[in-house]
């Protein structure tokens, strides 16, 4: 089990670099760089720009240096925690982000929590009475649910909200906690707005959650243990929640591994319609505005969160499984 | 032998409503088992063994369900008042009566016991579980009893296996965990769906004495499935020979194999391996195939493939189990004249 | 490699026995071919009847894939046709019975621009009826861009009458929805089709080289399958599309963005292709006809290839509604198709803020042309899926 996670982890770095890389291609495959869209933006607006301030920008940017040396020392400034300037915002990258980041790792996990609660139910309800009208009535629903993009469920909340109740359910604050410090009345007042964006990001989640349960716990259900526990004289209810809850949450865990990180992912979408103050909007925007090293900061944190979701998954499967638990104890 | 049987099956009916048509699997099945008694129940795949004994246990799976019958069994309620005489068949399967009975006085032996333990519980928990659902005995109490009968049932070491997973345990050993299981909540019966179909010969020996043992020891009846014969001559005292859903014949052991009455236990029979024959000769097989179970044949089951095959009867009326001798009951018209039941026309 | 006979792995008839061997394994692996192949589709399609509600959804995919063919027939107007003074007028439901006659109109509409909010603001004049009919002479256009054609599904009746019919209302620039709503089927249907199509090629290509070779290609194959799937995919499209030269043209654009999707699209079916090859390669059909001496290429295509076609064609018909999504989120975020093209995604730019919604609530309506469309084509593959390998 140790060697097992200690390998696991010692793969990470490797990820990361091979991540990194391809961050960095990323935001290095515009056409241009921010200097050009930021003489773009100054011609715009009349102001000429010679070619000496030009080059002067680029040399303090350090654009105008072959490509690897750029990684190079992108890398080298980010694994000693300076993620560098943002262009755009003419602000330490950090310091842009660290709120948000918080704040996106709250709503994912919000998500995350929100969709087990209400999919392991579902999914179990669904199972043991397999074609009842509860099961199909939650076929239907997990239909729905998977085919609703996110953005549509939330404007269509945001409209319905904004009619009846003359409410508009956007960010993550009311106006009095936007910029306030950190305090006991900015987390209730985050806790009495996370919900919905968390509830409308877990739809799609909690439906493919809750199809899964129901698969697997229909496969164990059918097991000869189960009839061996049936002729001990367990009750229905005992039973289920012993034997095959127990093993369909195997697949369910592993599931975390790729449910994690598409909560993260998808978290983009729902946070730029509801204007939530996430990094996903940020990434938005540093994409229009090539921003790179904005868009790369975050995108590679992106990453970083996916494979954290991929290890938390293969752990926690170890863990629960002793076939894998006992090897090489 | 004038005793009253523990249990009692008459004419038992599961059907299996599928979207096809219905599986008649089990179709008028009756017989007894005596206090004490070892009843083999024997017959070729897919005659219905298995889901006999489901339904007596009341565990049949969905859409199957017992379209008639009585299963009647003498049920000694916890409070050791009298004994009762219950029909299981009208019982709430999953009510608490039932599941008293099922685990408690009648325990089973699966049919594949290297899936019938969960991979995720040690044999222990499994064990001890089964012994406090029935018992009013602590946890430590329950462990100390399990290790105890894992070591009754010859299991080695019986303290570190009690902690060990199904997996990490041969065949052999697995089978001897589920025996233990079976026998913890001392049952008045005993099922064994074909217990040792799946393990080598020796160990297959050595299973059955230990059923032998333990079923002297505690005096208590076993229902033995099995499709081998040579397994019931080992352990039988009475046979009860199943074909299609329903009973050919019945009889105690010796009278069965030295004289068979009906023409099915005969070819059966004809199939076992002898030690003495020549081990390249071949076995004779009983000739024909078994009916899908949506079109078995009309009249007597058996008759697309019975020697004896009187047609214009045999494949128009249904024979019923009737006795022949003093002994032995069979469902032939060979033995009784016809028109007991109405026709079955098609 | 030809597929020729001189290829034969076994010494040419050396005994009777050894031919004696390759006919019964001849003879073996063409059983083996009737069995695996032949009925294999009658199954499927036996067992896909059986699923109601695929069937239903199959139909309904026909009338959409109709749609996206025809797109100029069923629209009413052209779809990139603006009014400065006919933005945001809301739906005119069609009626096709006037007082119990088939006689098909909608309301007029009667507004224009508030002097003091400035906004357009219509309300639907039920004293004004404006007759419509069917196979109505309107707009012209080219058939498949082919046959010159003027008809259309809806149309005013009498044009000289006047009046107007926006099924689905108007945009902030006074464009017809509906209009839309048809054209943007074909490039959102397309696309999904196209960037699906580019991840079988893919899928296949690279998962069955992982799949049929095994060893040190299908260790790399599957290190660069589980980096590509380790990545988070909507960051990783938007920096890929946002990288897209704002100067290129519609249809570059289009395709630009098919092989972004497929970019990380493939690995699902590439996994699905390598473990249908795995299973395959054991079983005894192939290992006959490897040992009878049919070429490799012989073993692939005549007897690997047919035999997991059902699963990969409901593999892939699960993965065109991903495709699909994800077009229609990029667009919607502006990173993706950009107007004058027309898609879903696109369509519902224009309701990406709640001012919008409040103001043209049907703005939102191509959203559930979407849900429809990845709705059926979800239960279209699950039943496929269901029918190709009951036991999975
Ligand atoms: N769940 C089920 N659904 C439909 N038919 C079933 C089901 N279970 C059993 N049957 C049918 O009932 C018949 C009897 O099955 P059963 O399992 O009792 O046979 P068996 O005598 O135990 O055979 P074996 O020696 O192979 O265990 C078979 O024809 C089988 O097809
Ligand atoms: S009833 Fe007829 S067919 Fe059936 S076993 Fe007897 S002789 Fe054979
Ligand atoms: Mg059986």
């Amino acid at each position: 089990m140790l060697q097992y996670i200690i390998k696991r982890l010692l793969l990470l770095p490797f990820l990361l670099f091979i991540f990194s890389i391809i961050a960095f291609i990323l935001i290095q495959a515009p056409p241009g760089d921010f200097v050009t869209s930021y003489i773009a933006e100054l011609a715009s607006s009349g102001s000429a720009v010679d070619q000496a301030q030009i080059d002067a920008l680029r040399a303090q940017y350090g654009l105008d240096q072959p490509m690897y040396i750029q990684y190079f020392k992108w890398m080298g400034r980010i694994l000693t925690g300076d993620l560098g300037m943002s262009l755009d915002w003419k602000k330490p990258i950090r310091e842009l982000i660290s709120e948000r980041l918080l704040l996106t790792v709250m709503l994912g996990l919000f998500t995350f929590i929100f969709t087990w609660i209400v999919a392991i139910p579902i999914g179990i309800l669904s199972a043991t009475r397999q074609y009842s009208f509860f099961d199909y009535f939650f076929t239907v629903f997990n239909y729905v649910g998977v085919a609703t993009p996110t953005f549509m469920t939330a404007l269509v909340l945001m409209w319905l909200a904004f009619k009846y109740f003359g409410v508009s359910v956007t960010g993550l604050f009311s106006p009095e906690y936007v910029d306030a410090p950190w305090s006991w009345g900015r987390v209730v007042d985050l806790l009495k707005h996370i919900w919905l964006p968390a509830v409308i990001l877990g739809m799609d989640g909690t439906a493919r959650l809750a199809r899964v349960m129901r698969a697997n716990l229909l496969d164990e259900l059918k097991k000869p243990y189960m009839e061996m526990a049936r002729a001990k004289g367990m009750s229905e209810w005992r039973l289920v929640l012993k034997y095959p809850v127990r093993l369909a949450i195997n697949p369910l865990v592993s599931t975390i591994g790729w449910y994690l990180p598409m909560i993260f992912s998808g978290s983009v979408i729902v946070a730029t319609v509801m204007n939530l103050p996430t990094i996903g909007p940020m990434l938005l925007r540093s994409l229009i505005t090539q921003d790179m090293f904005l868009a790369g900061s975050i995108i590679l944190i992106y990453m970083a969160l996916a494979v954290i979701g991929t290890l938390i998954s293969d752990i926690l499967l170890a863990w629960l499984d002793p076939r894998i638990r006992m090897e090489e104890s | 032998m004038n005793q009253l049987p523990l249990l009692s099956v008459k004419n038992l009916k599961t059907y299996f409503d599928l979207d096809e048509g219905t599986v008649k699997a089990v179709d008028g099945v009756s017989f007894d088992v005596l206090p004490g008694q070892v009843v083999g129940i024997v017959g070729e795949s897919g005659c219905g063994k298995s889901v006999t004994i489901k339904s007596v246990l009341r565990i049949v799976e969905k859409p199957g369900r017992i379209v008639e019958g009585e299963i009647l069994f003498r049920h000694q309620p916890d409070d050791a008042s009298e004994e009762q005489l219950i029909d299981l068949a009208k019982l709430k399967a999953n009510g608490k009566t039932m599941r008293s009975i099922r685990g408690g006085e009648i325990a089973l032996i699966p049919q594949e016991p290297m899936a019938a333990f969960s991979p995720v519980y040690t044999v222990g928990n499994q064990i001890m579980e089964a012994i406090m659902l029935h018992l009013p005995v602590s946890k430590q109490e329950a462990r100390q009893r399990t290790i105890e009968l894992l070591r009754e049932v010859g299991v080695p070491m019986p303290e570190r296996r009690v902690d060990a997973y199904s997996w990490e345990l041969s065949g052999g050993l697995r089978q001897r965990a589920m025996i233990a299981m079976a026998i913890s909540c001392n049952p008045r019966l005993l099922i064994a769906d074909e217990p040792t179909t799946a393990i080598d010969v020796t160990t297959q020996a050595q299973i059955l004495n230990l059923l032998r043992d333990l079923q002297q020891q505690h005096n208590t009846s076993i229902i033995f499935i099995t499709h081998d014969l040579g397994v019931i001559a080992q352990i039988a005292d009475y046979v009860v020979v199943m074909y299609l859903g329903r009973v050919m014949e019945t009889g105690p052991v010796d009278d069965i194999f030295h004289n068979p009455q009906h023409p099915y236990t005969r070819a059966l029979l004809k199939s076992i391996p002898s030690i003495r024959s020549q081990s390249r000769t071949l076995l004779p097989t009983i000739e024909g195939s078994i009916p899908h179970p949506f079109n078995r044949p009309p009249g007597c089951p058996f008759h697309p493939r019975c020697v004896d095959f009187m047609p214009g009867v045999c494949n128009v009326q249904t024979p019923v189990l009737q006795p022949v001798n003093e002994r032995q009951a069979a469902s032939c018209f060979l033995h009784h004249s016809i028109a007991e039941e109405t026709l079955t026309a098609v | 490699m030809s597929a020729g006979q001189d290829t034969h792995p076994l010494p040419p008839a050396p005994g009777e026995e050894q031919a004696e061997v390759a006919g019964a394994l001849a003879r073996l692996a063409k059983d083996a071919e009737a069995v695996y192949v032949a009925p294999n589709w009658k199954l499927v399609w036996w067992r896909f009847k059986r699923h109601r509600l695929a069937l239903v959804s199959g139909v309904v995919l026909i009338f959409i894939a109709i749609i996206a063919l025809f797109p100029e027939f069923f629209s009413t107007q052209d779809p990139n046709q603006s009014s400065t003074t006919g933005s945001f007028i809301p739906v005119q439901r069609l009626h096709l019975f006037d007082n119990g006659r088939f006689s098909p109109f909608v309301y007029g509409v009667e507004g224009g621009r508030n002097p003091k909010t400035l906004r357009m603001e219509w309300t639907i004049d039920e004293t004004k009826k404006i007759p419509v009919r069917f196979f109505a002479e309107g707009y012209e256009y080219k058939l498949l861009g082919l046959i010159p054609a003027n008809r259309h599904l809806i149309g005013l009746a009498d044009p000289q009458f006047g009046g107007r019919i926006h099924l689905l209302g108007t945009d902030r620039l006074g464009r017809d929805q509906w209009s839309r709503l048809m054209y943007g089927t074909r490039v959102s249907l397309s696309i999904g089709l196209v960037a699906v199509f580019l991840s079988i090629f893919l899928g296949i290509l690279l998962g069955g080289i992982s799949g049929y070779f095994g060893g040190m290609v299908d260790l790399v194959i599957q290190r660069l399958i589980e980096i590509l799937q380790s990545l988070p995919p909507i960051p990783i499209w938007m920096a890929l599309t946002a990288a897209l030269p704002r100067d290129w043209s519609v249809e570059r654009v289009y395709f630009a963005i098919t092989i972004i999707l497929s970019l990380i699209g493939w690995t699902t079916l590439g996994r699905e292709v390598r473990g249908r090859f795995l299973a395959l390669r054991e079983e005894d059909f192939v290992v006959a006809a490897n040992l009878i001496g049919c070429s490799q290429a012989r073993v692939i295509f005549r007897h690997m290839v047919p035999t997991f076609t059902s699963h990969i064609i409901a593999a892939s018909t699960l993965a065109i509604p991903v495709m699909i999504i994800n077009e229609t989120f990029l667009s919607f975020l502006g990173l993706g198709l950009r107007p004058p093209a027309i898609s879903w995604g696109v369509l519902l730019q224009e309701a990406q803020n709640l001012q919008s919604i409040v103001l043209a609530p049907w703005l939102l309506l191509p959203g559930l042309a979407v849900i429809i469309t990845v709705l059926a084509l979800n239960i279209l593959g699950d039943g496929l899926r269901d029918a190709a390998d009951p036991y999975s």
